[in-house]
């Protein structure tokens, strides 16, 4: 269920302004790839562009390709909602869907896509994405309680599960536990770790720490002054990129030398 | 508080910035701060009290002009509370009760002609609204011999407003069913698709002008367009009352809608794309529904505004003394028509007093309906807002 993702000479653009300079990588499937870089290099506007997300941002544009399993996301013809059910999306902040109860946002993806589902069917989707979102034993007994009133450490699992209740192939993970304190944020990265047995994550993220203990790879955005476009400064495995980095900025930026 | 000069190391300059982190901001050279002691509000209520009295004395003994009596009062007030909290709170405790007085009165006249409004209109149509025959007859055939019957006491009191609520319920009706898509499509149109282009532009410069066309214009504009397809004869229906109510109702449905759906968080929509939901799903099963609770009070204070138009009615519909239930075909009356020619036109000049209070009677009537409108709205308010709680 996961696929691999190819990257090939990427540049982002809002309106006239170069955002994101040529990006080329691969991201292999079943694994978990971490994006890190001061603020403002790009790396989320990045990330959005693996599932045309950045396109809801009046005037963003690309230049380039993503292949997902050899198929080009930007080639003519290709529907973003389609995408957006293959590529799934986790915010900075958790935002459950204020009108419907736990059950009802984690079903509110298949829901909305207007499928017909029975009623048991739609127990034991939400029963298996709520597993998977590690969330179940906590919510299983007031599924029918409001999303909001969870805290919201559980409303971003919830919303992880929302994610995943859709069955995508990729999941991507914009600043999952930034809003989160450091227990709840535990409780991310471990299902982080669960989920790449049949994902492929991709996670940006501020907090170094987090990039070295879940990921599989890291890719180090950075830009070289502000104004200039940001680029993909390296991107290697973790372990190379924190303990033996290549490039100078990337040894900077980890040890905290930034700037 | 002075400031304790002893509190700062002679030997050192009182100017270095470590200095200046470590000690209070009275110590800074230069900073005077205000001082604030604690003072009880018992003294700012005896002064309210004493004050009322002295506004009574000044109205009733020295026969002042109520108004004159009470802005006296009133400065008096402020003077007197500030002097007296200078002295035990210091200057911001001072200023802060001054404005707090400030705002209490303001408030108090703002609702003082709300009041006054709502208590002679019950007061002086509470008597006849709720008679059974008042609300279960028309008009028809009720002249003003009638009236002075009733007012020897040789009959019966009659006449109703019964095909005026019934107008009013109809043609407020179908005004809403006519803008509230048009104006909630509008406003979804410059939310979620229009984003700023000249299109949208010029759509909401365009019903910022519509908000200000004199209910007047939007009658005659009704009735020219009727006059045109009807002719000059049958162009007075109820529907073209509906159309120019809705001209006036439009721009308030897409600019309460418009704030509405600003107001819903983006992180929702962008939710919902992640998803996989097309764009207009998610308009329609995550932004519409959060917005829910706004859009209906929304729509509830458009109606509000409209359904106590009179002049475009006058215009437009006519005036009936009997109930028309076809909306298509010849005069109606609504409440505030109703209102207005019993009041300008008493059936008998002579006896004016059973149109008079027909009159207050249906502008009661009015008053009530909006209110269960607002309870309506307030009630589909709470079905849809937005769930909390564990």
């Amino acid at each position: 269920m996961s696929k691999r993702i190819d990257v090939n000479d990427l540049d982002i653009y809002y309106g006239d302004f170069h955002a994101v300079k040529d990006v080329t990588m691969t991201i292999e499937p079943r694994s978990v790839t971490a994006f890190i870089g001061p603020s403002g290099c790009g790396k989320s506007t990045f990330l959005r562009t693996l599932n045309r997300m950045h396109e809801v941002i009046p005037g963003a544009r690309v230049d380039g390709e993503v292949l997902i399993d050899g198929q080009n996301l930007y080639a003519k013809g290709v529907d973003p909602v389609d995408v957006r059910r293959q590529v799934g999306m986790v915010f900075q902040r958790p935002n459950p869907f204020p009108t419907m109860s736990i059950k009802e946002n984690v079903l509110a993806g298949v829901r909305l896509n207007s499928k017909r589902m029975s009623g048991k069917a739609a127990d034991e989707l939400a029963e298996r994405a709520l597993r998977g979102a590690n969330l179940w034993n906590e919510v299983k007994d007031r599924l029918d309680k409001p999303g909001a009133g969870l805290s919201g450490g559980q409303q971003q699992r919830l919303c992880i599960a929302r994610a995943i209740a859709i069955q995508p192939e990729v999941i991507l993970m914009d600043e999952p536990c930034s809003a989160l304190d450091p227990i709840s944020t535990l409780a991310i990265e471990d299902l982080i770790s669960d989920l790449k047995t049949d994902y492929t994550v991709v996670i940006v993220t501020h907090n170094m720490q987090q990039a070295a203990r879940v990921s599989d790879k890291t890719g180090f955005f950075n830009l070289k002054a502000t104004g200039q476009p940001g680029e993909l400064v390296e991107y290697d495995s973790t372990q190379t990129i924190f303990n033996n980095p290549r490039e100078k900025a990337t040894e900077d930026y980890i040890s905290g030398r930034f700037g | 508080m002075s400031a304790p000069t002893d509190r700062r190391p002679a030997d050192r300059d009182p100017r270095t910035p470590d200095d200046l982190h470590h000690s209070r901001l009275d110590d800074v050279p230069g900073i005077v701060a205000s001082t604030v002691r604690p003072a009880s509000t018992r003294p700012a209520w005896m002064l309210a009290v004493a004050f009322v009295l002295v506004g009574l004395a000044l109205w009733q003994l020295l026969d002042l002009h109520v108004a004159a009596a009470v802005a006296l009062a009133f400065v008096g007030y402020l003077v007197v509370l500030y002097v007296v909290y200078l002295r035990l709170g210091g200057e911001r405790v001072a200023k802060d009760h001054l404005v707090r007085a400030l705002v209490y009165f303001a408030f108090a006249l703002a609702i003082l002609p709300l009041v006054s409004l709502l208590w002679t209109v019950v007061a002086q149509g509470a008597g006849r609204a709720f008679d059974p025959d008042f609300l279960n007859q028309t008009m028809n055939g009720v002249t003003g011999l009638n009236d002075q019957r009733y007012a020897s006491g040789e009959a019966d009191f009659v006449g109703g407003a019964y095909h005026a609520i019934m107008g009013t319920l109809i043609i407020t009706g179908m005004a809403t069913l006519i803008s509230v898509p048009i104006g909630m499509f509008t406003a979804i149109y410059l939310v979620e698709y229009g984003g700023g282009n000249r299109l949208s532009k010029s759509i909401r410069f365009f019903v910022d002008v519509m908000t200000g066309i004199p209910s007047i214009v939007a009658g005659l504009f009704a009735f020219a367009l009727f006059t045109q397809i009807f002719g000059i004869r049958d162009a007075k229906m109820g529907l073209a009352g509906a159309v120019a109510l809705s001209v006036l109702m439009i721009p308030t449905v897409v600019r309460n809608s418009e704030e509405m759906l600003r107001i819903v968080p983006n992180e929702l929509r962008e939710a919902s794309l992640a998803l996989g939901v097309p764009k207009w799903r998610t308009i329609a099963k995550v932004v519409l529904p959060t917005a829910a609770s706004g859009l209906a009070s929304g729509i509830t204070l458009a109606i509000a505004r409209v359904i106590g138009e009179t002049a475009p009615l006058l215009v437009a519909i006519g005036y009936a003394r009997g109930l028309n239930w076809n909306p298509l075909e010849g005069p109606m009356n609504t409440l505030a028509v109703y209102a207005y020619f019993m009041f300008t036109k008493p059936l008998s000049p002579a006896v004016r007093d059973p149109s008079l209070e027909r009159a207050w009677a249906a502008a009661l009537l009015l008053v009530l309906i909006v209110v269960a409108l607002n309870l309506l709205a307030r009630l589909i308010a709470k079905l849809f807002a937005p769930k909390s709680g564990r």
